[in-house]
């Protein structure tokens, strides 16, 4: 946490003075990291303790059933059928909607649990299946999930980033509070710990990747990014930074042609693994990505603060045009909003434009895209919280609204004791005396401050009002409503300001070209 | 106070996770009691039978359930009902309950501050650190439920006062602290022998003056707290209430004190004599049973009376008893006072395992002021928080403990390790000078040793002792966990007698 943040500068400062002190050398020791991602587990831990997404409601319960159900699935049934509306695998309840590589994650699961409660998974009795044992045993698969791939990813990266100052020239020191600020992201803790669901795997593939790139391990970076996709098809949603990026830089070497080919097969050889047992047939192909893809489910599910939703109170989309056209329609802005972001990194690939691309695609395809669920927002979230040593207030900013979109969602989930708990901790480390969240409210005109202010107290005002008063009977989800359209705009305000960033850094991109020679 | 504000919110937040955990029967008593101040008379409160919970900690205490029991009536009417709030546990009595704690705790955050804030910076957090961040606090207030912490502070704050000289103001929040947990009276004669000597000084007259008055400031609260109940008759009630003798020399779980190697010598020395052909009878009362009634726990060694753990307690004190009375100097007394606590529940009648809290905290103050009494609290606070371990059996408090010890862990490495490169040339040239090596580490080969021995303690209880006997034997693990602390503890409560004995 950031008290070790703090202890860290000191430890550098005391070193710097006494010289040849053993961990004053790396900027992330070695202690400071284990206090804190001690600490982030231990917080993930205490958040589990509470409830799950529909605990105890029947008949369909929540995301907790569906990936109890997909172990039991993916336990009993052959590999070929998972996808397939069998007698055994009723697609309709909780059919399995991720690529392979989820399922896959189901049954290595679904093994461990089957060794002390195979009650829990038994074929079709065990549905809605619910016992504290075996909710504690769901909480740790998901645990060890987060601390086997999140973790180590996190570390990667902050690594990485202190070693290749990508930071530019702040001053070095704040590596701890940077990784307590990637590990103790509220929203992915509540989502993950709280709701239930495994984000911290393909968040942490993507980490991952990203590290990799950032080092020039390009060949695991694509292999990792490609699992993340075969995880959750939502990491596509960095496909665009990734693309761009690898393209940029291949380009640049010697011969084009030949490293983008390498790059290919490492994400085709990977996507054959992952898909193997369905590459007998382009039926069984076909199957598996019609499931990946429900367009029938309209363009938003529930009330997400992207562009399509928020904008339906003035605009009803869904009445004025077909599915068909809908799908075109987002598919058009998506792609026009993370162009110059795409265009930008293949002309002048770098480190920070990548952490700016991916935070701008990320966002394109949350505000704009088909099929959007509220938790999407933890994709943008994964690159603001790598820029948070740079961009410290953005960071804040976009964590806040972030965490009030899911708000509505969370509600339902009777997790608002650990919303408040959780984010007042990382209000806490966020401000923490020592650590070097660079901004000061002062620094700001009157004008600026107002405009912050001003939707921080409506915030606030929702927050009291979406809990105590009920919403008229003509419009059930009005409060939700607000909610969204207030994230919605303030989303917009940021992706503007970042994507204005990033071409902002085409012009010095010579200057960072120059300073990586002569590295 | 930002500072340590800061320290007090994350503290908070991980509180207010923790109100969903496992919470022990501690619990009800505290809701009783609630229920018990607000519905009965004054006159009743000592004397009512209607729940086995009955009120045993002295009446400033109740006072102060009566105070809570206000906002609680407010929130859920049903929590400070005396029939319908039996067992009553609802999302809003856990979290009025829990709450409490944490708000409680403010007094804790103000005892840390006012002892604190004269120190560096670092050490001043480190400080910070170990008192608001303990472990064995957030596992006995927020997980077992106590309100440890609230009167913790008001020992802080006491100390506090007689740190700055203050006399009067610490020996009156002495006094209120004693009327809130009776417990804490083990601490009293240091407290006598100094403030006799420090407080009451000068000529014949003033001494006398000054005597009188810390005498009448300590009765006066001594008579709001008790005054009401001697008005009604009580007085013979509430001291039954609480000093209840009939229980045994030892609590369920045993306390890692110098008791249990007396027991163990008792059982070794009855398995030797058996096999050597003696009769030996077995005891009528078992340890692990809990309450122990009138007969001899002991097959061998002689029986233990409450009069012997008395008479030992103030034989181990005596040292800095005299200390106190020779030189009482304000700069000692936090350890003084510390060591007080550690001599009680060494060798104390009944002893809780959560009174090590007692002397853990007031030493995080003294650990900040040398290297060596770093390393010492180094080695004692993780003992003493693992000693607290077997409070939380269940499987999913399980990974909560054993991270809060691991990160406390870790910070005080941290911490203990900068404060070394903090210290002045001079201090480190007179360590240089005495040589050796093992001076210079954190804690020498055979603490380290030690304390990896408690990973094999936790192992054998967690998988070994399951795997090979099962069910059987439950409370073996305890067992060891009971004799490897008390070794520990052992060592912590001679070294605070040697550093004692030592300092001039």
């Amino acid at each position: 946490m950031a008290k070790k943040a703090k202890r860290t500068t000191l430890a550098d400062n005391a070193g710097r003075r006494d010289g040849g002190f053993p961990w004053s050398t790396t900027v992330l020791t070695a202690p400071t990291a284990g206090a804190v991602a001690l600490f982030a587990l231990l917080v993930r831990v205490m958040v589990s303790v509470g409830p799950y997404s529909g605990e105890g409601t029947p008949p369909k319960y929540g995301d907790y059933e569906a990936q109890r159900h997909w172990m039991e699935i993916t336990l009993h049934t052959p590999a070929s059928e998972w996808y397939r509306n069998t007698s055994a695998n009723d697609l309709a309840y909780w059919g399995l909607d991720y690529p392979p590589l989820t399922a896959y994650q189901s049954l290595a699961h679904a093994l461990l649990l089957n060794a002390s409660l195979p009650a829990a998974l038994a074929l079709s009795l065990s549905r809605g299946f619910e016992s504290p044992a075996l909710k504690l045993l769901m909480r740790w698969t998901v645990l060890s999930s987060d601390f086997l791939v999140f973790f180590p990813a996190a570390l990667y990266f902050v690594w990485v980033y202190c070693r290749r100052g990508v930071g530019g020239d702040k001053e070095g020191g704040s590596a701890p509070w940077l990784l307590a600020m990637i590990l103790l992201n509220p929203c992915l803790i509540l989502i993950d710990h709280g709701h239930f669901q495994y984000n911290c795997i393909s968040l942490g593939l993507t980490l991952g990747a990203i590290a990799a790139v950032l080092s020039e391990n390009e060949l695991v970076a694509s292999a990792l990014f490609s699992l993340a996709i075969n995880h959750k098809q939502m990491s596509l949603y960095f496909a665009p930074a990734f693309f761009s990026h690898l393209l940029g830089k291949c380009l640049r070497r010697q011969n084009p042609i030949f490293e983008v080919m390498k790059l290919g097969l490492v994400v085709m050889g990977t996507f054959a693994l992952v898909w193997q047992p369905y590459l007998y047939s382009l039926e069984a192909v076909m199957e598996v990505l019609s499931r990946l893809a429900p367009f029938e489910r309209g363009i938003y599910e529930d009330y997400v603060a992207n562009f399509w939703c928020s904008t339906s109170i003035f605009i009803k989309w869904k009445r004025l045009f077909t599915t068909q056209s809908m799908k075109f329609l987002s598919f058009i802005t998506t792609i026009s909003a993370f162009l110059p972001s795409f265009i930008q990194q293949v002309k002048a690939p770098s480190d920070r434009g990548f952490l700016y691309a991916l935070l701008n695609s990320s966002f394109s395809f949350y505000l704009f895209s088909y099929q959007v669920h509220e938790k999407s927002i933890l994709l943008p979230l994964l690159p603001a919280s790598l820029l948070a040593l740079e961009e410290p207030l953005l960071f804040g900013w976009l964590m806040y609204y972030a965490l009030l979109s899911m708000y509505p969602l969370l509600c339902r989930d009777r997790l608002i004791l650990q919303y408040v708990s959780v984010l007042a901790l990382f209000g806490f480390i966020f401000y923490s005396p020592d650590g070097r969240s660079g901004m000061r409210a002062n620094s700001f005109s009157i004008r600026k401050r107002a405009l912050m202010i001003l939707p921080l107290l409506c915030s606030f005002i929702l927050h009291v009002i979406y809990l105590s008063l009920r919403p008229p009977e003509k419009y059930p989800f009005l409060f939700e409503a607000m909610i969204v359209f207030l994230c919605f705009s303030q989303f917009v305000i940021l992706t503007f300001y970042t994507n204005t960033k990033q071409l902002m850094l085409l012009d010095c991109s010579t200057w960072t070209e120059r300073g990586k020679k002569d590295l | 106070m930002e500072e340590a504000a800061w320290f007090w919110g994350v503290a908070t937040c991980v509180k207010l996770l923790l109100v969903p955990t496992y919470h022990s029967t501690d619990f009800e008593v505290h809701r009783h009691w609630l229920a018990l101040t607000s519905s009965l008379p004054l006159a009743r409160w000592y004397s009512d039978a209607s729940s086995p919970w009955t009120l045993d900690y002295p009446p400033l205490f109740a006072y102060f359930e009566l105070l809570l029991s206000f906002p609680a009536s407010l929130l859920d009417p049903t929590i400070v009902d005396l029939v319908a709030g039996r067992n009553y546990a609802a999302p809003s009595a856990l979290l009025f309950q829990r709450l409490s704690v944490a708000a409680a705790d403010l007094v804790l955050l103000l005892g840390a501050h006012r002892l604190a804030r004269r120190l560096p910076p670092f050490r001043r957090r480190l400080a910070f650190a170990l008192l608001l961040w303990s472990p064995a606090l957030l596992i006995v207030d927020h997980i077992h439920f106590q309100y440890n912490g609230f009167l913790l502070g008001i020992l802080l704050l006491s100390l506090s006062f007689l740190g700055e000289g203050r006399d009067l103001a610490g020996g009156i929040a002495f006094a209120v602290l004693i009327c809130l947990k009776h417990l804490f009276s083990v601490g009293a004669p240091v407290y006598f022998v100094y403030l006799l000597r420090h407080y009451c000084r000068g000529g014949f007259g003033k001494a006398l003056g000054r005597f009188l008055a810390m005498g009448s400031a300590v009765g006066a609260v001594f008579a709001v707290a008790f005054g009401p109940f001697l008005y009604h008759g009580q007085m013979l009630q509430v001291l039954h209430r609480l000093f209840p003798f009939g229980r045994g020399m030892c609590h369920a779980y045993w306390a890692p004190n110098f008791w249990v190697f007396y027991i163990v010598l008792d059982k070794i020395l009855a398995f030797v004599l058996a096999k050597l052909g003696f009769v030996i009878q077995a005891p009528k009362a078992s340890f692990t049973g809990g309450l122990v009634g009138d007969s001899s726990p002991f097959a061998v060694l002689p029986q233990v009376t409450p009069a012997i753990t008395f008479l030992l307690v103030i034989l181990a004190m005596s040292p800095c008893l005299i200390k106190a009375f020779l030189k009482p100097e304000p700069k000692h007394i936090i350890r003084w006072v510390a060591y007080a606590y550690t001599c009680g529940f060494m060798f104390g009648w009944h002893v809780h395992e959560k009174a090590s809290l007692h002397f853990t905290i007031p030493l995080a103050i003294v650990a900040t002021e040398s290297f060596d009494d770093a390393r010492h609290y180094f080695l004692l606070s993780i003992v003493s928080c693992y000693s607290l371990f077997p409070l939380l059996f269940e499987p999913r408090e399980y990974p909560v403990k054993v991270l809060l010890l691991a990160i406390h862990s870790i910070l005080m490495w941290l911490g203990i390790c900068l404060f070394r490169l903090s210290r002045t040339p001079h201090q480190s040239k007179m360590n240089d000078s005495r040589g050796s090596s093992e001076q210079n580490q954190l804690i020498g080969w055979t603490g380290a040793c030690y304390l990896l021995g408690l990973f094999g303690v936790e192992l054998w209880g967690q998988l070994l002792h399951p795997y090979f006997f099962g069910n059987r034997l439950p409370f073996l693990p305890l067992m060891l966990v009971s004799v490897y602390c008390a070794m520990g503890m052992m060592y912590s409560w001679a070294w605070q007698l040697r550093q004692i004995v030592r300092c001039s």
